[in-house]
């Protein structure tokens, strides 16, 4: 026990989890500080050596899946590319808990179906016209549509934005930034044959007209996506066809 | 459900072009009462200057319809997000401040600019 051996030995973190359902609590562990540690690192710590009940979601570990998305220190944020000394200091503590605006599970697992279901509501799908027999579509890459296309098209689903957004939280059937951004790729791409439609699922107060342009989900993106500014271009579309009368 | 997204599309925009108006409007508001107040003011002065001015009557008319469309539809979205008031009931609500405020607003228009 020389101090040349305790100083080798790394610090603690200390982390407090949020254990059980909506009804739960938050559970203190003890986890040794590493180098380059990411929040994920932590949380699969504490389940392969403290606590194998801990239940939480993950794949690829590199910022593609969008599965580890959870609250740390209120923050929604992609644990596997958030490094802990980004989150906090030596001296302080964290708090990691599911993504808020969706029903947990257990432990930091929650249920993203209704995120999801939102995203084939808002007409998230793509449908086009042309067969294998025809040409392929020629979309110029320095258009203004492929533009607006490729500045909202690398969301993962991650639901960081949607847990960070205040109008899902005032209004639960509020279709949500990544939704909306969705459709907003779509309604910039001239292969799709659902304009009309579109344009007709995301109109009104569940829609992106319930948007108060807080910018929370902007702010979060992990992927520097910004829903806000998809949002307002399909108020703009819905707008105008809303006062031709052709809505 | 669909005339309600048109309708609710159309509140948007409504509440959007409001809100371009009462924008130059506050500041021509603003600039009349600072340089209207240079040197301070009276009642019997204030009165003298906006009695029968047709202009000002027509702005200040303008100024409260532009409030009249603007405010109600903001209050709405507050009392349903906020005060957790379903639409029709925040609606009626917030309609009824509308009315009031048009009655007022029209009103005190009248009284410091009527002839």
């Amino acid at each position: 026990m020389s101090t040349e051996m305790s100083s080798n030995n790394p610090s603690l973190i200390s982390v407090r989890i949020w254990r059980g359902t909506a009804a739960g609590g938050f559970q203190r562990y003890e986890v040794p500080r590493a180098a380059s540690q990411t929040i994920l690192d932590v949380v699969t710590y504490i389940q392969r050596s403290l606590d194998p009940t801990l239940s939480y979601r993950f794949a690829c570990r590199v910022g593609m899946c969008g599965s580890c998305a959870m609250r740390v220190n209120g923050q929604a944020r992609w644990t596997c590319r958030t490094h802990v000394s980004k989150v906090i200091d030596e001296s302080a503590e964290l708090e990691i808990a599911p993504l808020a605006n969706l029903p947990i599970i257990k432990d930091l697992v929650t249920d993203m179906t209704e995120f999801f279901d939102k995203w084939a509501r808002a007409k998230g799908q793509f449908k086009g016209d042309a067969t294998r027999q025809d040409d392929f579509a020629r979309v110029k890459p320095e258009s203004a549509q492929r533009r607006a296309v490729d500045a909202g098209i690398e969301c993962i689903g991650c639901g960081v934005c949607y847990s960070s957004c205040d109008v899902v939280a005032w209004r639960p059937d509020y279709l949500g930034p990544a939704a909306l951004n969705r459709a907003w790729t779509l309604a910039n791409d001239e292969r799709d044959t659902q304009q009309l439609e579109r344009l007709r699922a995301v109109a009104g107060d569940a829609g992106c007209h319930a948007c108060h342009s807080h910018f929370s989900c902007t702010e979060r993106c992990p992927k520097r996506i910004s829903p806000t500014a998809g949002i307002a271009g399909l108020k703009k579309k819905v707008g105008r066809l809303a006062a031709k009368g052709a809505l | 459900m669909a005339s309600t997204a048109i309708a609710q599309a159309r509140a948007w925009y409504w509440q959007r072009i409001s809100a371009m108006v009462l924008m130059v409007f506050v500041f021509i508001h603003l600039g009349l009462i600072l340089y209207a107040m240079r040197g301070g003011l009276t009642a019997a002065e204030i009165l003298g200057r906006t009695q029968g001015n047709l202009g000002l009557a027509v702005f200040y008319a303008v100024f409260v319809l532009a409030c009249v469309i603007h405010v109600p539809l903001g209050l709405q979205k507050i009392a349903e997000e906020w005060g957790g008031m379903t639409p029709p009931t925040a609606q009626l609500l917030t309609r009824g401040f509308a009315a009031l405020i048009l009655v007022l607003g029209l009103t005190a228009v009248w009284a410091v600019t009527a002839p």
